[in-house]
């Protein structure tokens, strides 16, 4: 069933449904980082919030380009690859290096 | 802890993982990964309530606000730890052929947002009286 299956459209949309996870993880993030920069901005900006602030949108924009590099390989070809175990974990050193920051920002 | 060590050497291994087994399905692969996306929003938004305990509750006490924040965002650090953690093992898991890896990991993170809502309920209230 498999051997057909891969040939034709996937009628379970499996790559669209991931593209959208992918895509709903990506607002999660833009969420976060707004939240971050309200957070660093707060009270005026100092030069510490101002350093904070720039490396947020910058895990932000890593965070997009992760995505976005997956989504293209998710529509380039019928049955994508797997996803690699080193983007898995960038995108989860994103999400902490935005949580190191937060406690930075917050104590 | 040992074993979680090793796992961790695996996250930036791809060839390893992919050496073991046979290759599932594309679409079991996507699902998991979906998964893995899944666990990654529930630990953005965790980190993501972190800032907003202490943007949004300025009137708390600096210990207390302090600590609510730092609560949420140690969970979301840990839940984007186990994402790719479990993912990796799903992976493997799902090329050797055996059973997905049980987790009492959900349950975990339940109770603990649970007893933070609970936490930051009385603390809003003592709070504002205080």
């Amino acid at each position: 069933m498999s051997g057909e299956a891969l040939s034709a459209r996937d009628p379970g949309l499996q790559p669209e449904r991931t593209r959208l996870a992918w895509r709903r993880t990506t607002l999660a993030s833009t969420v976060t980082a707004v939240l971050a920069g309200k957070t660093a901005l707060h009270g005026g900006p100092s030069s510490f919030g101002i350093v904070a602030c720039a490396l947020c949108s910058g895990l932000w924009l890593a965070f997009l380009a992760l995505a976005h590099h997956r989504i293209r390989a998710l529509a380039a070809t019928a049955s994508p690859a797997p996803l690699a175990p080193r983007h898995a974990t960038s995108v989860v050193l994103c999400a902490i290096a935005t949580a190191v920051c937060a406690l930075a920002l917050v104590v | 802890m040992i074993e979680f060590v090793q796992n961790v050497r695996l996250w930036f291994a791809p060839e390893q993982v992919r050496e073991e087994g046979d290759t599932p399905d594309y679409r079991f692969s996507l699902a998991n990964e979906r998964t893995f996306l899944a666990w990654m929003r529930t630990a953005l938004a965790l980190i993501g309530g972190g800032f907003a305990v202490d943007q949004f509750l300025p009137d708390l006490r600096w210990g207390w606000r302090v600590g609510l924040a730092l609560a949420l965002l140690a969970a979301g650090v840990l839940c984007s730890l186990r994402a790719v953690n479990h993912w990796m093992l799903c992976e493997r898991a799902m090329r050797r052929g055996e059973d997905l890896p049980a987790s009492r990991f959900p349950a975990l993170l339940g109770v603990v947002v649970a007893v933070v809502a609970v936490a930051m309920v009385v603390v809003v209230l003592v709070g504002w009286e205080g």
